[in-house]
Formats: structure tokens, C-alpha cells, sequence
């Protein structure tokens, strides 16, 4: 049996959730799912593609709770005698996932690309350097704690699974824990972030200017589910927030597409995009090392170009 | 206060890699202090210069390390701990078992929240569980008022607010400060600061590395036309090929 | 492999000097790449990173701690200056008159108490000095100087004179003049010179084309009256200014192999990217000439640095081997700037590219502290042992 854990922010589950199940399925079919939040999110446990989901609910849940979350998994893969336990290395998945496995005393591999078992053996892959090399891990002892690359796995979002759902009580007092978030501040109106988006579309010095931006953020409105992406030139200059930085010193990103607008693709950058699926480059300068990875390359005048892809992604996706 | 600091020597991203087994190839490789960890050593200073104290610069792996050790004294760390290895072990626990024996009794201990070389993002929080301390990791903003914290830290989307009491293990993200250069007289002093050096007391390791190997190449790409007169066979190829719209 | 340590220097570099080295690197990186380009254009010295490059302990650094100073070797410092020069010429310049030409004459002719009151503040920058040996016609021969210092009764002196292309003049807060008490070269002494002394005005040169990132000023004196206690007390005779000078132009031999090493970079990395003829122009036989005869250079000079380094923390070194180091390495310098910018192209005159700035500064590092000229007299005599002065 393998456990997964399904992230959640308030009452909603986090695309994360599924990937993890995802994930966990690598390992066999016996897949459980266990979920920590607020009173109401039990009622999102049916969406989980797994037999099992075990829900604790607790106000002490209603923003993330290192300890109590970390005591929670850790119990539960215990007494479970669960495989191993997977996460996704989200944000929190980073802080929490090595708790669980300090707590087990367990094998602990984050940022995973691959799953597979060699007997009794698990093996994994790893970006490293940079993405510039892949390590091949192998885990040995059981249980093990594994953490996937975000965007890697597919969301195993169902309809039609109807996993049992099981109630059950948090370790110890969660209104207890030692670090407490406090407050939860959400970028202005729901902006996506670039480690989540399916889509990311970003700019870079090719735009001249902070003002031009809106052209990058336009055409990222105009595919619906696209996040915005700078280069690091751009964040230096103060243009963009760091948290917007893709690239080796920002966030490593593996979109379904990944669109550059006036970047020249330096190797820093290319370390945090090169594992997207499709990869689009506009570029006035025919010689910008972006052409060498982008799957389709268009040359000339982002000014001009990038409108009337906006325009044009519009109309398909109307049409289509 | 007692601060330590714990610091990974790592190869500089900037040069190539070039692999050698399950190891790369370290000839002509240049060495550095590990980025993250270096805005952990200012965040420290900045504390100590604030509240007094101590700050101990800690690294764990062969005797190279005692160079990176030295960075930190140069930057104003008190003294330096070397726990030696042969290599650069790769199971996170296992060092953490190593770290946590030598980390009785500090009220602050600082890191990366990664290495740039491993990615593994792991340590502090793995570190502050087998110390039974509270952790928070990542942070881009801190403030320590007596045994109290408050931290910042990214998540998608936004901004995490939490508050913690010391002792604490904090790991530090890119944002949080602008590291100081050492000085050269800094530099000069360093060679006169005590450094202690004895065998790290690893815990069994239950990772290990089978392989290393090169990404796959992504495929040729194509650069399609010129201006925004491509931008209609852009669509169809999204569409047909690549299938993302 | 590095291109820039072609024969594994480094491994010959302690561990501090590699320590100092990659801090210089890393502040101007961050500090002086950025701006300097504009800098240049708008004729500027950026003033601005003066009391960071205190703070990081760039002033008189081979100067002993007991004055505040670092206390490096003498190859850690020529370090520093390479790695400043990496930079840009002006700004290397300002740390070597700051350095050589200001605390060393004070550290090495001054009196206890001049030198604890002012090395501690040079060394953090705040008070800033310069160097007036060189007159508007005595420039490769200061012995003709005719700037004087006339003792009076009371054992103070009055300056009368003029000094030109004095670096960080109008900046400066002293100025150390070298002046005549009596007719000939043997009567030239050294004089702290507060430039807020009454008769002493200090004006910017304009129409420079080249070291524009740098304050240079003429400098006239006009009965300005300096107390008895404002002579350097071991000074005397043109040796003394000459002294200086030696120390200055030690640094600048590995000043200039930084501004040739970062032409080099510069043009490497461009003939990678660029692609003419479907092809990057690192590729062709005309550019990989360009780049081998710029690799040898450097290694050559690097490896003169080096021993020349070691041998004057030895004690050994000679003003002659100084002579031959820098009338190397500027020269090397200015042949890989130029060849650097035409490597470049078109876009190898814009200000965005370090090249054409590098070359047009190294014109003046050519011509000062002894022009090319005057070092191959000086190793004419030094081989023959005839003087081809005069």
C-alpha cells in the first residue's frame, strides 16, 4: 500500500494533491490519500483517484502546520505500514516531506522525475547541477519518502473514483505547534504562479522597458490559464518580482508551454525551462541561443508579434 | 546569542559538467560556498552585530571544506567546525545525524534552504527533527526579537506569515539579504581564527547514487518564419503538434 | 579548462591570496561593471564606491595592519589591481595613487605621528590623496622640476608651483607635493598638502578621451604655506618620489594584464555567440589567430607577475625588473584591446562592450608612470649600463 499525501489550502485541494496520487501510483494500485485541514475539506475527498482517503480535520489545519501535519503522516505511515508516503516538492511539500522523513528514519528522496522499482529496491531520477545532470537514486528500507518534481506527474483528477473516506484524529494538539503561520498573503488577485501554470508565458530584456510588460501579460490572459515568467536580467532591474523569476537562481519550471518573449536564452536561464513539454521563443535576433532549444521559433518584432499571437490564441480558443 | 551556520562546499554552476561515474569531474572545477548558505551567514552576522554572541561556521566533507569554513570567518564568523568525510556523502538524513550531534545548545542555527548542487532542499527541516526544534525554511524576510521570530516565506502564489520561538533552525532563500563581500582584512584575520576539525559521525545512508547521466537532448527545433505573419502557423502547429491549445 | 589560467596559476596562489582575489572580482562584478560604461561616457569618476572599497580594505592593502590596513602581500595586492582593472583602468587608478603613490610615501617617509594620523583614514577612504610630482614640462623628466619650497624662519615652507595630470587631484583632501628647498634634484623633498590650504586651487582636466572614469586635474600653488610639521621627514632627493613610483607601477603591470584578460574574455565569449556565414566567427583561422596571440600574452605576463610578485615580498625585486613588468604587460595590453575591438566588429565601439573603453584607457597607462619610452631606457641602461637619457 502506498500513501499520498494531498496538499490543501484552506478547504480546497491543491493540484499538487493529485499529482501526488499520480505519483504514489508508480509504486502499485493500492494507492491511499491523506488530507489535513479545516473543517469542510473532508468534502473534497472524493476527487482523489485512491481507495482510501484518510481525513483529519481541524482548525489547527487551516493554514499549514509543519508539526502537527509532519506528526500526522508520520503516525499514519507507521501504524499504516504503508510502502512509502509521497508528496510533491511544492513549497510546503519541501518543508514537510524530509519532517516525515526524519520522523521514520525513512529513505527520502525530493524533486523526483521518475518512479520505478528494481525488486525490493526503489530507483528514482533527480535534477542536479542545475538541471544540468540527472541523478539516478536508488532507496533502500521501507517505508520510503518520496517527493515529485512539481508538473511532472499528471493531476489524476476523477470523477468517478469513490475512494472510502475515513475521518480520523490529528497526533497531539495541532493548536499546539511551534511554528504557526500567522497569515497567508495572496498576490495581487489570484495571480498564478509560474511553478503551477500548465502555461507560462515570459518576458525578458527584449521588451525594453517595465511598461511593455502588459504585451507578456495580455498574451499570458489570452491562453486562460497562463502564468507570467521574467528572465533574471529583468528581476535585476527591478521590472518583476523575484517570484516571477524563472531560471537557475528563480524557479525551475516544466509548464506544458512555455512561451519567451524577448529573452536571449542565457544557460541560467534555460536551467529552469528547458524540461517543458513544448517551447516557444520570439526573438528579434535570428542568432539568440533560445532558437537552439525552442521547439518553434518565430524572429522579429516582439511589439508586433506578440499582439496578434494574443489575438490570434483568443480566436482559437473561441473556435476551438 | 549562539548562532551556528552550516555551510556546503559546491561546485560553481557556471562551469561546465562533465561526468565521472557517479560523480562529476572535478578537475578545473572551481569550488564555492554553496549561494543559500551565504545569505545565511549574513543573517547571522546581522543578528550577532544586533545582540552580541557567537557564530560558528560549520561544513561537513573533506578537508577542501575548510576553505568555505574560512569564507565565513572572513565574512566575521567567531570560529570554524570542520566534521570530516571523505567526499561529499549524498543521503541528506545521514548527514543530518552528523550535524545534529555537534549542535547542542545554539539558540539560532542558520543554512541554504538548498544546495546548488544536489537540489535536495532538505536539510533544515530533516535537521530541526532530529534536534526537536522548530524550523521554518525558506525564509525571504526575519526578524528575532529575544526568543521570539516571525519569517516570510514564498509559496505559489503568494506570501506565507509565520511566527516561531527559539531555539529555532532557519533555512534562508535568495531576497532575504545582500550576503557582505569579505573584507581583506577580514580575509587576513580568518588564518588567526580557531578551526577545529574531527571525523563526522555519519548516520546509515539508505540513498545512494546508481547513476549519473546527462539530460536528454531536447530535439532540434525550428524557427518557423519571421514576424507576425508566422504567427498563424504557430497556431496550427500548438494545435495539431504539439497539442497544447 | 579556464582561459584565463591557461597554466593553473592559481594552483601557485595561497589560499588567502585566491580568497582576496575572488572578493575583488565579486565587488566589481557587482559594483563597478554595471556603471561603468556610463561613467565613462559622462566623464566620471563614480566617487560613490569610494567608501566601499574602503570597507573592503582595497587602500594601501600591503600596508601593515597597525595603520588600519590590510596587511597583504605584495601579490595579493597586484591581485587586486588586476582585478580592479578588470574593471576599467580610472578605477584601478584612483586605488593605485591612493595606495602607492599616497599612503606608501607617507608609511615610507613620514614621520610616526603623519603616519597615524592619516594612513588609518586613507585606509578607509576617507580622506582621500594625491600624488604632484609631474609639472606641465616635466613629465618624463621630474628631475627638471621646478616647483619650490622655500623654508622660512620658522621652519615652515612656502609652495610655489604647478603640477598637471595629477590623479584624484580635485577629489583629494592632501596632496603630496614634491617640491625643490634648493636648486637642484638632490633638494626635492615630499609636503602633506591640505587642498583647502589657502593658494592651492586643483582643476579638472576636460576633453580627455581616455581613463575618463577618473579625476585628473592640474594643480597650481601659489604661496601656499605648509607648517614644519607637514614635510615628510625622510624624504629627499628625486629617490624618494622615484620609490613611489616603482610601487605604483608594480601594481600596474598586473592592472594591465586585468584590463587585457577582460578584453579576452569579452572577445572569446563574443566569437562563440556570433555567427557570420552560418557559422560563429570562432570558427575561422583569421579570429582563432587573434585569440591564441592573446592567450599566449597573458599567460606570458601572468607568470612575470607572479615571480616579480614573489620576489618583492622577498625583498629582492629591483626598480629595473618593475620597469621590465610593466613596459610588458601595458604594452601586451593595448595590443589585445585593440585586437579585442576589431574582433568585436561594429558593435565593438559601442560603450555597452569593454574593449574599445579598455583600449583608449590604456593609452594613458601607457604613457604614465613612465611611458614605454622611458622603461626601455631605463632596461637599455640597465643591459649596457650606458645612459640613452640625455
Amino acid at each position: 500500500m502506498i500513501l499520498a499525501f494531498a496538499e490543501s489550502r484552506g478547504t480546497t485541494l491543491r493540484k499538487a494533491a493529485f499529482e501526488a496520487v499520480t505519483a504514489a501510483r508508480e509504486l502499485g494500485d493500492d494507492v491511499h490519500a491523506i488530507i489535513a485541514g479545516p473543517s469542510g475539506i473532508a468534502a473534497q475527498a472524493s476527487q482523489l483517484d485512491a481507495s482510501r482517503v484518510l481525513v483529519a480535520e481541524h482548525p489547527g489545519f487551516a493554514q499549514y502546520n509543519p508539526e502537527a501535519t509532519a506528526a500526522l503522516v508520520a503516525e499514519r505511515v507507521k501504524t499504516g505500514g504503508y510502502r512509502a508516503v509521497f508528496f510533491v516538492s511544492t513549497a510546503q511539500g519541501r518543508d514537510l516531506a524530509p519532517r516525515v522523513a526524519a520522523k521514520l528514519g525513512a529513505a527520502f528522496a525530493p524533486d523526483v522525475t521518475s518512479v520505478a522499482t528494481n525488486g525490493e529496491e526503489i530507483v528514482v531520477t533527480h535534477p542536479v547541477y542545475s538541471g544540468k545532470a540527472i541523478a539516478t537514486l536508488v532507496l533502500t528500507g521501507t517505508p520510503a519518502v518520496i517527493a515529485a518534481r512539481p508538473s511532472t506527474f499528471q493531476p489524476a483528477r476523477t470523477d468517478s473514483a469513490s475512494p472510502s473516506v475515513e475521518t480520523i484524529a490529528p497526533v497531539g494538539d495541532p493548536s499546539a505547534s511551534r511554528v504557526v503561520v500567522t497569515a497567508l498573503k495572496i498576490g495581487g488577485g489570484g495571480k498564478l504562479d509560474v511553478s503551477e501554470a500548465a502555461i507560462v508565458v515570459s518576458g525578458g530584456r527584449g521588451l525594453k522597458g517595465p511598461e511593455h510588460f502588459n504585451l507578456v501579460e495580455d498574451l499570458a490572459a489570452s491562453f486562460g490559464n497562463a502564468a507570467v515568467g521574467a528572465s533574471r536580467a529583468v528581476v535585476d532591474a527591478g521590472w518583476r518580482p523575484h517570484s516571477d523569476q524563472v531560471g537557475q537562481t528563480g524557479k525551475v519550471v516544466s509548464p506544458d508551454l512555455y512561451v519567451a518573449v524577448g529573452i536571449s536564452g542565457a544557460i541560467q536561464h534555460l536551467a529552469g525551462m528547458r524540461t517543458a513539454k513544448t517551447i516557444v521563443a520570439i526573438n528579434r535576433d535570428k542568432d539568440a541561443p533560445i532558437f537552439k532549444v525552442a521547439d518553434y521559433g518565430i524572429v522579429g518584432d516582439a511589439f508586433e508579434i506578440v499582439p496578434a499571437l494574443a489575438a490570434a490564441v483568443r480566436e482559437a480558443r473561441r473556435s476551438g | 546569542m549562539k548562532i551556528a551556520v552550516l555551510l556546503k562546499r559546491v561546485p560553481d554552476t557556471e562551469t561546465r559538467i562533465k561526468l565521472a561515474g557517479t560523480k562529476i569531474d572535478e578537475t578545473g572545477v572551481k569550488f564555492i560556498a554553496n549561494p543559500y548558505d551565504e545569505f545565511a551567514i549574513e543573517a547571522g552576522l546581522q543578528l550577532k552585530q544586533k545582540s552580541g554572541g557567537e557564530m560558528v561556521a560549520i561544513s561537513l566533507g573533506p578537508d577542501s571544506v575548510q576553505e568555505t569554513i574560512r569564507t565565513a570567518l572572513a565574512m566575521g564568523a567567531d570560529r570554524g567546525l570542520h566534521l570530516k568525510t571523505d567526499g561529499q556523502p549524498y543521503d541528506t538524513l545521514s548527514v543530518a545525524q552528523a550535524l545534529a550531534a555537534e549542535l547542542k545548545g545554539y539558540d539560532l542555527i542558520l543554512l541554504g534552504k538548498m544546495a546548488i548542487d544536489d537540489y535536495n532542499h532538505a536539510m533544515a527541516p530533516a535537521l530541526a527533527e532530529l534536534l526537536g526544534l522548530p524550523c521554518v525554511s525558506a525564509v525571504t524576510a526575519l526578524t528575532i526579537d529575544g526568543t521570539k521570530g516571525t519569517a516570510e516565506r514564498e509559496v505559489e502564489g503568494g506570501l506565507e506569515v509565520l511566527s516561531f520561538s527559539l531555539p529555532a533552525v532557519i533555512s534562508t532563500d535568495k531576497g532575504l539579504n545582500k550576503p557582505r563581500l569579505p573584507t581583506l582584512p577580514g580575509i587576513m584575520a580568518a588564518k588567526k581564527k580557531p578551526m577545529e576539525s574531527k571525523p563526522a559521525a555519519l548516520g546509515a545512508a539508505r540513498v545512494s547514487v546508481r547513476a549519473l547521466t546527462l539530460p536528454p537532448e531536447r530535439p532540434a527545433g525550428r524557427i518557423i518564419g519571421e514576424g507576425a505573419a508566422a504567427v498563424p502557423e504557430l497556431i496550427r502547429l500548438l494545435q495539431t503538434e504539439a497539442k497544447v491549445l | 579548462m579556464d582561459n584565463l589560467d591557461f597554466y593553473a596559476v592559481d594552483t601557485s596562489l595561497s589560499e588567502e591570496e585566491r580568497a582576496v582575489r575572488d572578493s575583488v572580482r565579486r565587488f566589481v562584478d557587482e559594483r563597478v561593471l554595471p556603471i561603468i560604461g556610463h561613467c565613462y561616457v559622462e566623464g566620471r569618476f563614480p566617487k560613490e564606491l569610494i567608501p566601499e572599497m574602503g570597507a573592503l580594505g582595497l587602500f594601501g592593502a600591503n600596508l601593515p595592519e597597525e595603520y588600519g590596513c590590510a596587511g597583504l602581500n605584495n601579490v595579493a595586492y597586484g591581485l587586486i589591481m588586476q582585478e580592479l582593472e578588470r574593471g576599467d583602468s580610472g578605477v584601478r587608478s584612483f586605488a593605485s595613487v591612493q595606495g602607492s603613490l599616497v599612503m606608501y610615501p607617507i608609511f615610507a617617509f613620514g614621520s610616526e605621528e603623519q603616519k597615524r594620523r592619516y594612513l588609518p583614514l586613507m585606509a578607509t577612504g576617507e580622506v582621500i590623496g594625491c600624488f604632484g610630482l609631474t609639472e606641465p614640462d616635466f613629465g618624463s623628466n621630474p628631475a627638471g622640476m621646478i616647483t619650490t619650497a622655500k623654508e622660512q624662519g620658522d621652519g615652515s615652507y612656502v609652495l610655489n608651483g604647478a603640477k598637471m595630470w595629477i590623479t584624484n587631484g580635485s577629489t583629494a583632501h592632501v596632496a603630496i607635493i614634491w617640491a625643490k628647498t634648493g636648486t637642484d634634484q638632490d633638494s626635492i623633498r615630499g609636503f602633506l598638502v591640505p587642498t583647502d590650504t589657502r593658494g592651492f586651487t586643483a582643476k579638472d582636466q576636460k576633453g580627455k578621451l581616455s581613463l575618463r572614469a577618473s579625476d585628473t586635474s592640474e594643480i597650481v600653488l601659489q604661496d601656499v604655506c605648509v607648517p614644519k610639521g607637514n614635510l615628510l621627514p625622510k624624504s629627499g632627493g628625486l629617490k624618494s618620489p622615484l620609490m613611489c613610483l616603482t610601487q605604483a607601477r608594480y601594481g600596474i603591470s598586473w592592472g594591465a594584464l586585468g584590463a587585457a584578460m577582460a578584453c579576452f574574455e569579452e572577445a572569446t565569449s563574443y566569437a562563440k555567440q556570433r555567427v557570420m556565414f552560418d557559422r560563429p566567427i570562432g570558427g575561422f583561422q583569421l579570429q582563432q589567430l587573434r585569440l591564441a596571440e592573446m592567450l599566449t600574452e597573458i599567460v606570458k605576463a601572468q607568470l612575470l607577475v607572479l615571480h616579480l610578485g614573489r620576489l618583492k615580498d622577498a625583498g629582492t625585486y629591483t626598480p629595473q625588473q618593475v620597469s621590465l613588468a610593466k613596459r610588458n604587460n601595458v604594452n601586451m595590453a593595448t595590443d589585445i584591446a585593440r585586437e579585442a575591438r576589431r574582433l568585436l566588429g561594429a558593435n565593438g565601439i559601442l560603450a555597452e562592450y569593454a574593449s574599445m573603453r579598455h583600449m583608449e584607457n590604456l593609452e594613458s597607462v601607457y604613457t604614465y608612470e613612465g611611458t614605454h619610452d622611458v622603461h626601455t631606457l631605463i632596461l637599455g641602461q640597465a643591459i649596457t649600463g650606458l645612459n640613452a637619457f640625455n
